[in-house]
C-alpha cells in the first residue's frame, strides 16, 4: 500500500531478543531521559507575577475613554450597539446641561451605558464604528464572578479614570493600546 | 517486698521509649516531605515547576494537604463493614512505622555516662523480623479494600495481596543469599561487618538488583502500583476512603518508601557507615558523639538517594499489566534469586575451604 506521509513506518514484529528482554538497559535509557528532564528550562510562566505580553491585536475589556481634559468622549450616538453582533450594549442618552461642560465633550452624553460581558464576543467591531473614540478594547480581560448580574458591566466599570485628577490611573487603564480609529 | 525479677532499667526505658518517640516522628516528616518531594521530582521530569505557592519552594505544601485530609468529611460506607473498615488503614500505617524498630540509625552516643544505642531494639533476628512485619503490611490493603465492599476496591485487594505475596518470595530468597554472606541476621553485626569490609553491594549486585525490585513491588509503587490503578480501579483499596484515612493509607506507602530505603542503605549500602572513612578512628580523633551525628547524617543521604531513586522510577517506568506483573514474579526473579543463592552458596563454601574443591 501507498504510505500516506514520508513519516510512515512499518510495525516491527520481530521477536524481541535476548538482549532486549532483559530490559535494564531499555530501563536505563528511559531513566536517563527522565533524568535529562530536570535540568532543562522549563517553560511555565509564574502567572499572577508575570504575564505572558499579549498580541498587538488583543482584544479585552472595554473602555469609555475621556479626552485630554477629562470630558467623556461618548455622545451616545448608538453606533457601537448597532454594529454590536452579539447585542451586548444598551444606552440611554441625555442632553448635556450649561454648567457640565466640564464634563462631556458633546452636548450629548450617555447617561446609562451597559455591555453584558456574558454576551460580548470581543470582536472590537464597537471600537471600529465609534466615530468619537469613545470606546476601545484594553488589554485586560472579564474577571470571574458569581453571578449574572456581576457580568453587566455599566459606566462605573467601563469609565477610565480622570486622566486630570488621576493621571496614573488613567494611564495603567488605558494601556499600549491606542485608541486607533476615528476622530484623531 | 523486693521484686528483684522485675528491677527495670527505668533509665533504658525512658532512653528507648525517647528514642521510639523520635524515630516515629522522624518518620512521619520524612513521609511528609517525600509527598512534597514527590510532586517536585515529578513536575521537575516533566518539565513543570512543581508545588510552589505554599511557603518557599511549596515547603509548607504538605502541612496544607494535611490539613485539608483532616478537615475533609469522614464517610463510612454504610455496607461496608465499619470495624475492619477502620482497622484497614491503621494496620497498614502500624506495620508501616513497626518496621522502623530494627534499624540502626548510628552506633552510639555516649550521653550522661550512658551508652545510649541509636538502634531501639538490636534483635538477633533483625531481618526476620522485617519481613514478619513487612508481610502484615499485606493486611491493610486486604482488609481495607474487602470491608469496602465494592467490587473494585476487592479485585484491588486481591491484585495487591497476591502481588506483595508473590514478590516477598523473591524478596526473601535473594535475602538468604545476603544472609549465606553475613553469616548474622542482625542488622547492626551486618552494618559492622560493612564497616570493617566493603559494602555488600559489591558481593550481591544480583541479589541487590532482586532486592530493589521486590521492594518497589512491596511499597506498591509504580511500575508495580497495580492495587491502585488510577485508569482501572479508580484508586483500587482505598476507593471508599476519604479524610484521614484515606490519608493514612497514602501516608503509609511514603513511610513504607523510607523504611524500604533505610533497609536497602542498611543491607548493601553500609547503613550508617560514612563512605571513604575509617569510622573508629576518626572516632578516636573527634569523639563519638560528633561522629554518631555524621554518620546519622550519611545514613540519611543515603535514604534520600533512595526515595530520589524511587520517584525517579515512579516517573518513567508505566505500569505492568496483571500478567506481565506475574511473569517477571514469578518466572524472572524467583529463578534469578534462586540462581543467585546457589551461586553464592557454592562461592561461599569454597572461600571457607580456602578456594580448594
Amino acid at each position: 500500500m501507498q504510505p500516506l506521509t514520508s513519516r510512515a513506518k512499518a510495525v516491527d514484529r520481530k521477536p524481541m531478543t535476548m538482549w532486549e528482554k532483559m530490559y535494564i538497559p531499555a530501563i536505563a535509557k528511559g531513566m536517563s531521559i527522565t533524568f535529562g528532564h530536570m535540568f532543562k528550562k522549563k517553560p511555565t510562566v509564574n502567572y499572577p507575577e508575570k504575564t505572558r505580553p499579549f498580541s498587538p491585536v488583543f482584544r479585552g475589556l472595554h473602555v469609555l475613554n475621556r479626552d485630554e481634559q477629562g470630558r467623556e468622549r461618548c455622545t451616545a450616538c448608538g453606533l457601537c450597539a448597532v454594529a454590536c453582533p452579539a447585542e451586548a450594549i444598551t444606552m440611554e442618552a441625555a442632553e448635556r446641561l450649561p454648567q457640565e461642560e466640564n464634563l462631556y465633550r458633546e452636548e450629548k452624553y450617555a447617561a446609562k451605558y451597559e455591555i453584558n460581558m456574558l454576551r460580548c464576543i470581543f470582536c472590537g467591531l464597537c471600537e471600529e464604528a465609534c466615530p468619537k473614540d469613545a470606546i476601545y478594547l484594553s488589554e485586560t480581560f472579564a474577571p470571574a464572578n458569581y453571578t449574572r448580574k456581576g457580568f453587566i458591566y455599566g459606566k462605573e466599570e467601563l469609565l477610565i479614570p480622570d486622566p486630570v485628577t488621576d493621571p496614573e490611573g488613567f494611564a495603567k487603564a488605558r494601556g499600549a493600546h491606542e485608541p486607533t480609529t476615528a476622530g484623531k | 517486698m523486693h521484686l528483684t525479677l522485675l528491677a527495670i532499667d527505668w533509665v533504658l526505658l525512658a532512653e528507648k521509649a525517647i528514642l521510639i518517640l523520635i524515630i516515629i516522628s522522624i518518620s512521619l516528616v520524612v513521609a511528609m516531605y517525600e509527598t512534597w518531594g514527590e510532586r517536585k521530582v515529578a513536575a521537575f521530569m516533566q518539565d513543570r515547576r512543581g508545588p510552589n505557592r505554599a511557603g518557599p519552594g511549596g515547603l509548607f505544601q504538605p502541612l496544607a494537604d494535611g490539613l485539608k485530609l483532616f478537615a475533609k468529611e469522614e464517610i463510612i460506607p454504610n455496607h461496608s463493614n465499619w470495624l475492619l473498615f477502620i482497622l484497614g488503614p491503621g494496620l497498614a500505617m502500624l506495620t508501616a512505622m513497626m518496621t522502623s524498630a530494627v534499624v540502626p540509625w548510628s552506633s552510639h552516643f555516649d550521653l550522661f555516662h550512658r551508652h545510649v544505642s541509636m538502634q531501639i531494639a538490636d534483635v538477633n533476628i533483625g531481618i526476620l523480623y522485617i519481613f514478619g512485619v513487612v508481610s502484615m503490611g499485606v493486611y491493610g490493603v486486604m482488609i481495607g479494600g474487602w470491608a469496602s465492599n465494592n467490587k473494585f476496591s476487592l479485585l484491588a485487594a486481591i491484585r495487591g495481596a497476591s502481588q506483595i505475596i508473590s514478590y516477598e518470595l523473591a524478596m526473601g530468597l535473594s535475602i538468604i543469599a545476603l544472609l549465606m554472606v553475613t553469616g548474622s541476621l542482625s542488622l547492626r553485626t551486618i552494618v559492622e561487618q560493612q564497616q570493617a569490609g566493603h559494602y555488600y553491594i559489591l558481593l550481591q549486585p544480583l541479589g541487590f538488583l532482586i532486592f530493589l525490585v521486590c521492594s518497589f513491588a512491596e511499597c506498591n509503587r509504580t511500575p508495580f502500583d497495580l492495587s491502585e490503578a488510577d485508569n482501572e480501579l479508580n484508586m483500587g483499596f482505598h476507593l471508599e476512603y476519604s479524610s484521614m484515612k484515606l490519608g493514612f493509607f497514602l501516608f503509609a506507602e511514603y513511610v513504607n518508601v523510607f523504611i524500604s530505603s533505610a533497609v536497602m542503605a542498611t543491607l548493601y549500602f553500609g547503613g550508617y557507615d560514612i563512605p571513604f572513612v575509617n569510622d573508629a578512628s576518626l572516632a578516636q580523633k573527634i569523639g563519638q558523639n560528633p561522629v554518631a551525628a555524621l554518620q546519622i547524617v550519611s545514613f540519611f543521604v543515603k535514604i534520600v538517594a533512595f526515595i530520589f531513586f524511587f520517584m525517579w522510577v515512579r516517573w518513567t517506568i508505566p505500569r505492568f499489566r496483571y500478567d506481565q506483573l506475574m511473569r517477571l514474579g514469578w518466572k524472572v526473579l524467583i529463578p534469578l534469586a534462586l540462581i543467585n543463592m546457589l551461586v553464592t552458596g557454592f562461592l561461599v563454601l569454597l572461600h571457607q575451604n580456602n578456594w580448594h574443591f
